[in-house]
This record gives C-alpha cells, sequence and structure tokens, in this order.
C-alpha cells in the first residue's frame, strides 16, 4: 500500500511550494532589476560610460576631502565625487543640504558636460546610518569619520 | 460546536492577556518616548533630527512584522485551516497598515531636513510604499469576501503572495544604490552608538507589545461579533417555533 498524505500536510506541502516559487520568482525579478532600480550611479559607472552631454542622470558618491571650492560669486561650488575607484568632478549653482560635507555621501541630479564633468542641478546629502553624540564627532584631532570607523568595527 | 473550541480557549488567555500587553506597551513607549526625547545627546551630523529614530524604525519593523504575521496566517489558514488564523489576519491588517504609514511619514518628515528631499523614488522607499498599498488591497479583499470573521482563501493567497516584498524591502538598500542608507542594526553589530540607541529597545519593544495588545483586542471583537451574530440566527429561526 503506497503511503498518502492525509490531506492537511498536502495543503501544507502545496502552500510551502507556492510560497518558496513566489519568492524564487521575486529574487529572479529583483535581480533582473539590479540595474535599473539603482538609484543613481557611481562614479566608477559614469567614467566608465558616461551619459550623452545634457542627458539628464544621477550621480551618486561620497565628496573627496578638501576638494570643495565655492566659485568666485558665492553662488555655486565644485567638488570631486569619488567611489575610491574613479573621481567626477561635479559642479553645482545652489544651496545644498545641511548634511552636505566632505567625506560624507551625496547624490546628484543633473548630466555630463563636455569634459566627462558632471553638471548638477539638485544635490542631496546621503546618510550612512553612522549615529553618535557629537562629542565623539568633534573631538580635536580627528575627523567623526575616523572615529566612527572604530566605534563600527573595534576589531579593526 | 467543534469551530469554537479553539476561540474559547483562545478567549481565556486573551482576555487577562490584554490588559498586560497594552498597559506594559503604553508604559515602555512613554518611558522610552522620554528617555529618546530629553534623555540622550543628539547626533554630531543629523543634531535633534536623529531623535524621529525612536518612532521611525518600530513603525518599519512594525509594518513588516505585521505583513510576515498575515503571511504566516495565511499559511495556517490554507494548511490546517485553523478558525482563528483568518480572524488573526483581519485583526493585524489595519494596525499593520498604520505602521506602515506612520514609517513612511517618519522618513519623510526626516528626509527632508536630512537628505534634502520629502520622497524619491528610491527602493527602500518604493517598496515601503507598495507594502502600504498592499495593506490596502488585503483590507479591501478581506472586508469584501468575508466568511464568518474569517477570509477567504483567495485573501490569504495574497497575504502569502506579498510576502514577497518583504525579503525585497529588507535587502533594497543592499542590492541597489539608493538614497536611504543601509542597516544600520545587524548581526555584527549596530552603528548607532549606543548612547543614542538603549530608548530604541524600549520604543521597539513598547510599540511590539501595543501591537500584539491592539490584534488581541480586535481579535476578541472579531470573535464576540461571530458569536452574536450565530446567536441572532439562532434567535431568528427559533423564533416562529416559540
Amino acid at each position: 500500500m503506497t503511503t498518502r498524505l492525509k490531506p492537511k500536510h498536502q495543503r501544507l506541502v502545496l502552500a510551502i511550494f507556492a510560497l518558496v516559487a513566489v519568492v524564487a520568482a521575486g529574487l529572479l525579478a529583483a535581480s533582473a532589476l539590479k540595474d535599473e532600480a539603482a538609484y543613481f550611479m557611481t562614479p566608477a559607472e559614469f567614467a566608465a560610460s558616461p551619459t550623452a552631454v545634457g542627458k539628464s542622470a544621477r550621480l551618486g558618491g561620497m565628496v573627496e576631502k578638501g576638494s570643495i571650492v565655492s566659485a568666485p560669486d558665492g553662488l555655486g561650488i565644485a567638488f570631486i565625487a569619488t567611489d575610491g575607484k574613479a573621481s567626477v568632478r561635479v559642479t553645482y549653482r545652489g544651496i545644498v543640504p545641511d548634511l552636505f560635507r566632505e567625506g560624507s555621501g551625496m547624490v546628484a541630479d543633473g548630466h555630463a558636460d563636455e569634459t566627462g564633468g558632471f553638471v548638477a542641478t539638485r544635490i542631496l546629502a546621503k546618510h550612512d546610518a553612522r549615529y553618535m553624540p557629537p562629542q565623539l564627532g568633534a573631538m580635536p584631532g580627528e575627523t567623526p569619520d575616523e572615529i566612527a570607523r572604530t566605534i563600527e568595527d573595534p576589531a579593526r | 460546536m467543534h469551530a469554537y473550541a479553539n476561540p474559547l480557549k483562545f478567549l481565556s488567555i486573551a482576555r487577562p492577556l490584554t490588559p498586560w500587553l497594552v498597559l506594559g506597551g503604553l508604559a515602555l513607549i512613554v518611558v522610552g518616548g522620554w528617555a529618546g526625547l530629553t534623555r540622550t545627546p543628539p547626533d554630531y551630523l543629523q543634531g535633534e533630527t536623529v531623535r524621529i529614530l525612536y518612532l521611525h524604525v518600530p513603525s518599519a519593523w512594525l509594518g513588516m512584522a505585521g505583513w510576515l504575521a498575515l503571511a504566516i496566517a495565511g499559511i495556517v489558514q490554507l494548511a490546517w485551516r485553523h478558525p482563528l488564523a483568518g480572524i488573526a489576519a483581519r485583526a493585524i491588517a489595519v494596525p499593520g497598515l498604520v505602521f506602515c504609514a506612520l514609517c513612511l511619514v517618519t522618513g519623510s518628515i526626516w528626509g527632508r531636513p536630512t537628505w534634502g528631499t520629502w520622497w524619491e523614488w528610491d527602493g527602500r522607499m518604493t517598496s515601503m510604499l507598495v507594502l502600504l498599498f498592499l495593506y490596502l488591497g488585503f483590507i479591501g479583499l478581506a472586508n469584501a469576501s468575508e466568511e464568518r470573521g474569517s477570509v477567504s482563501k483567495v485573501t490569504a493567497i495574497y497575504a502569502i503572495v506579498g510576502a514577497i516584498n518583504l525579503p525585497i524591502i529588507n535587502r533594497s538598500v543592499v542590492w541597489w544604490n539608493s538614497l536611504h542608507q543601509g542597516p544600520s542594526i545587524t548581526a555584527r553589530g549596530s552603528t548607532i552608538d549606543g548612547a543614542i540607541l538603549w530608548p530604541l529597545w524600549l520604543t521597539l519593544t513598547g510599540f511590539s507589545l501595543l501591537f500584539a495588545g491592539v490584534v488581541v483586542m480586535r481579535m476578541r471583537a472579531i470573535i464576540a461579533d461571530i458569536r452574536a451574530d450565530a446567536r441572532m440566527t439562532r434567535m431568528a429561526s427559533a423564533g416562529p417555533a416559540a
């Protein structure tokens, strides 16, 4: 006599099978979307295949330390956006968010210019998931990032 | 009366449990909220804005945990035909929706001063908004196809299928470049400094207890509704004979 599953268990197996199939389908779709669903291009991606001049694009990266330069008229800034692999010069005219600063992440809407740089029309600050009191952030001699890194990973 | 056997057992546990869940949850929320507003330092970059964390993180957790519970209830209903599963699902959906909406609203309020924008279509925000619509769909479907306080099979399947969004929300900041920061609290530890982190555990536990309390209260209300309905039906059918 063949062993038959109880109806209850049959339904359970069916439900679990359906769940696994759905999750697998979702993960496949998500991985297929990997490039499409990215919110911004990294400097490396931008440097490797710059978008057409004037075509809307979004660039995200770290603001390189010491790279922010104010325009002579005081209304604009220029800085280097980097991801450690490539650097892109970004120019912007307007007001940046309070959290936009050197050594922090940012996302810029804009387009490529003729020289391989990026002209931003809007800049957002990216927060980096580190939260700490100001005493730790403003200790003399060290930057908040350096201190944060030691807090983040004491073993390092 | 087989269908009532379990609900009765449930009620005998749920009744004394309700005040503990609700009052305990509220107490933790009050203490955690007070501590989060007055006892913790501001963040070195964000300043006082960081305090919205104590509401935003529990909301995000409960919005997602709520759907996970809906999916589990769906499996229990389909596989075991447990009479409480559908009732639980109906009870979970509305508080789940509320916390999901709270998460989106508090995130938006935080995003304006921090990022410089109220809303961006990045992976995390978009997938969380999808969760909100999933909740709306579930509530609509559950109400349209109510079966004696429980939910229909289609609704249970919908809850299971919708669970696919949960890993997408969770991984959205890892898979894709996103404006939303990556995970702060992982198995390897937290990038939130201890001085800022500790009230979060209080509000996280507090809101979770309150959520459970609200769900239990709603389940009790639905069961009372079913029993009142059943009694009315009995009385109506017995009416002409008496």
